[in-house]
């Protein structure tokens, strides 16, 4: 019982990162029918905001500290960082341990811009152009970003730890009687998680702009036609997904040193996710992500690799095999999307 | 010639003459001369240039035919280097047998995966061929390692039973590929003054293939059969209204492509008897779409030369370095000099894929028909435009 709720908690962890992706995809897919192939290189350039931040803030100015000498005598440099010199050291030093949730301040804004230039500047040439088109136009644009990343960061992951308070373990199992250590983080990144989920469902259900949005996805013309601007209502929505890719970048940092490639390893399995769940169904990406995490960290129980081998590195892949074959429409596919 | 008529017939002689003249004009500056490294012609490279080109030829069957975009071709490359690389072990060195192993395997590989992703088309045929390909590397990885040996590779061992041939040679160590004898390896070298050619009887042996394979392309181009493939993608809703099924079609046209990147694995592991699961990672199957978007889809010589393109670039253009940049510019004032060199360093050298990437995106948005279509419209401005109208040219994309 313990190693099976134990699985379900390893499970959410990797199963929100794919929710969140698999959610912005299905929004910029939901609302401007575009295949958008770059949606791995913005959870990566999330996560590198992070990194960004973690940067900055440890900047550090080189002092020499007469008082103090080095084993050769030579007065000692002490490095402190300019927020330590600005803040003194208790404040300054909170500040850079808690790098990774102030990044998502600094991440927002960035995001929804680098959104807003992508849709205008190149994504929305490829609306009127066949599939693959924009396929291949946004997987050139992954590799570009993912290039650039990799020359401004170098190829090797960078650490960026959490903040301290946050980075322990702790018994989950203590409340119900059991036995469930489990890191902290994981446990953030899950709430968190479903934060923004709630967040963008909210947005969508309860206001008059997400409504607007949502009558657009069910018939952009005739909303065109009402005179809302609709265009302009996607480009937002373009920049809301951006940002909720990069913000799960931004925390999963913790979980996994960012690299330049990681966009790319979690974009694969993000589509297959968005398939799973239902092109353009935001409830199904959500549905989808969740058990596909929590199947693939069952899949990687000792008992289901003895039974059959190697299904921890598989699992997913089968079950998107099966269910586009059995139901092609996903689990909560709307009819009529992309249905050809 | 060949059943072919006058102007594919010269799209053939170009091919062969391009590929059996390759160590000449690869080979364009002497050796020791500043632009020596600009040079390709030599046997490592070229067989990569032909082995690519008979890999994006193929995929440009299934692409450019039928519209359908595999993101997971490279799984049938890894299929056919490892089939090869078994036959080395257990048959004997000479290629021949491996490689029509390498082909019947991923053909077959081929039938099962198309029967199962053509059921859906667009993009979930996409993302199904994406899935079978990243399943079939991890299972490489991980559980298959008797039969791929996992992260290390497959390779020849001194104790391979090799029954038609020797275990190991009368010095001890591992034979080597061969046509009946003739060494795959086997290089002549000749030097004409300053100049040096390399002859390399395994890349002849690919040249061989790859104009086979052109040739073989052609016919199917030309066909009935392509012709059918060709409304497949124009319109496969009328298709099946007219009563027809066009499932055998697509299914035919993705395990000949499935053949064709069998065989293009299987060269591979003659030339280099060794192979490993990252060939069939999904981004080696992206390094295919990129060749034959940026060569020009759907035409025929355009995946030849987005293969030569890209590994040309690979190999030469990242070896470019700030060094060589500072020897081209030296003719600036200083200042000037490290300005352009800062400008230029990001795309070159370990960074050409970021070279590669804008091109890519450059030649999708503005030029859909690829190099190819970029040469049509330079020899349309040339010729004037009303001869471009009237030029119905053989390499027009199959729109």
């Amino acid at each position: 019982m313990d190693a099976f709720l134990l699985q379900i908690l390893n499970g959410l962890d990797k199963g929100s990162a794919y929710a969140l992706i698999a959610l912005g995809l299905t929004l910029i897919f939901g609302t401007l029918g575009v295949v958008n192939f770059a949606h791995g290189a913005l959870f990566m350039i999330g996560a590198f905001c992070a990194v960004t931040v973690q940067k900055i803030l440890s900047l550090s100015v080189e002092t020499i500290d007469p008082d103090k000498t080095d084993f050769l005598g030579n007065p000692l440099k002490v490095k402190t960082p300019y927020v330590e010199n600005w803040f003194g050291p208790d404040i300054g030093g909170t500040i850079i341990d808690w790098s990774v949730p102030l990044a998502i301040l600094f991440a927002i804004p960035i995001m929804i811009a680098v959104g807003f230039i992508m849709e205008r500047g190149l994504i929305k040439h490829f609306y009127k152009r066949p599939h693959a088109d924009q396929i291949l136009v946004t997987f050139g644009l992954a590799i570009v970003l993912q290039e650039v990343i990799k020359y401004f960061y170098g190829a090797n992951p960078i650490p960026t730890p959490a903040p301290d308070a946050l980075n322990g373990v702790a018994n989950l199992g203590a409340i119900i009687g059991m036995d469930l250590i489990y890191p902290v983080w994981r446990i953030v990144y899950f709430c968190f998680a479903c934060l923004i989920i709630s967040g963008v469902f909210a947005f969508l259900q309860f206001t008059t702009f997400g409504m607007v949005v949502r009558a657009g996805m069910a018939d952009r013309e005739t909303v065109g036609l009402l005179g809302i601007n609709i265009d302009r209502r996607f480009t937002i929505m373009f920049g809301i997904a951006a940002a909720v890719a990069g913000l799960a970048g931004v925390m999963y940092t913790p979980i996994n040193s960012p690299n330049y490639h990681m966009g790319m390893d979690f974009l694969v399995l993000s589509f297959v996710v968005v398939v799973v769940g239902g092109m353009g169904s935001l409830p199904g990406a959500v549905l989808a992500g969740f058990v596909l995490g929590i199947l693939e960290s069952f899949a990687s129980m000792e008992w289901a690799i003895n039974l059959i081998p190697g299904i921890n590195q598989i699992i997913i892949y089968l079950v998107a095999i099966v269910i586009l074959l059995v139901r092609p429409r996903g689990l909560m596919g709307r009819k009529g999307v992309m249905e050809d | 010639m060949f059943g072919l008529d006058k102007k594919d017939t010269s799209l053939l002689m170009i091919v062969a003459v391009l590929t059996l003249f390759a160590p000449f004009i690869l080979n364009p500056f002497p050796t020791g001369s500043g632009l020596a490294q600009f040079n390709a012609g030599y046997p490592d490279l070229m067989q990569r240039f032909v082995i690519f080109g008979i890999f994006a030829i193929g995929f440009n069957i299934l692409f450019g035919l039928t519209g359908y975009l595999s993101f997971g071709h490279a799984a049938f490359l890894g299929v056919g280097s490892y089939s090869a690389v078994w036959m080395f072990k257990l048959l004997s060195m000479n290629v021949l047998p491996a490689i029509l192993l390498s082909v019947i395997i991923s053909g077959l590989f081929a039938l099962v995966i198309g029967f199962i992703s053509l059921r859906r088309s667009g993009i979930y045929f996409s993302i199904l061929t994406l899935a079978f390909a990243q399943m079939s590397f991890s299972l490489a990885y991980s559980v298959l390692t008797p039969i791929t040996n996992g992260e290390t590779g497959l390779q020849l061992t001194l104790d391979d039973p090799r029954v038609l041939g020797v275990t190991a040679t009368a010095d001890g160590s591992i034979p080597v590929t061969n046509l009946f004898g003739l060494e795959m390896r086997g290089t002549y070298e000749m030097a004409v003054g300053p100049w040096a050619f390399q002859f390399n009887i395994g890349y002849y042996l690919c040249a061989l293939v790859l104009i086979a394979a052109f040739y073989l392309a052609i016919r199917i181009f030309r066909s009935p059969f392509g012709m059918m493939l060709r409304a497949v993608k124009s319109n496969q809703q009328r298709m099946n209204y007219t009563g027809l099924n066009s499932k055998p079609y697509t299914l035919a046209a993705f395990v000949i492509s499935g053949m064709y990147a069998g065989l293009a694995g299987g060269l591979m592991a003659s030339m280099d008897p060794l192979a490993g699961a990252e060939r069939m990672q999904w981004t080696a199957s992206g390094e295919v779409v990129l060749m034959t978007i940026l060569g020009g889809a759907g035409t025929l010589i355009g995946p030849v030369l987005g293969a030569g393109f890209i590994k040309y670039f690979e190999n030469i253009f990242s070896k470019i370095n700030d060094n060589v940049l500072h020897g081209w510019f030296s003719f600036m004032p200083d200042g000037l000099e490290d300005f352009v060199v800062f400008i230029v360093h990001p795309f070159i050298g370990k960074g050409w894929h970021l070279t590669l990437g804008i091109l890519f995106m450059l030649v999708v948005i503005y030029l859909p028909g690829g190099l190819v279509e970029g040469g049509q419209r330079i020899a349309g401005w040339i010729k004037g435009n009303k001869q471009s109208d009237a030029q119905q040219s053989e390499t027009k994309p199959a729109e």
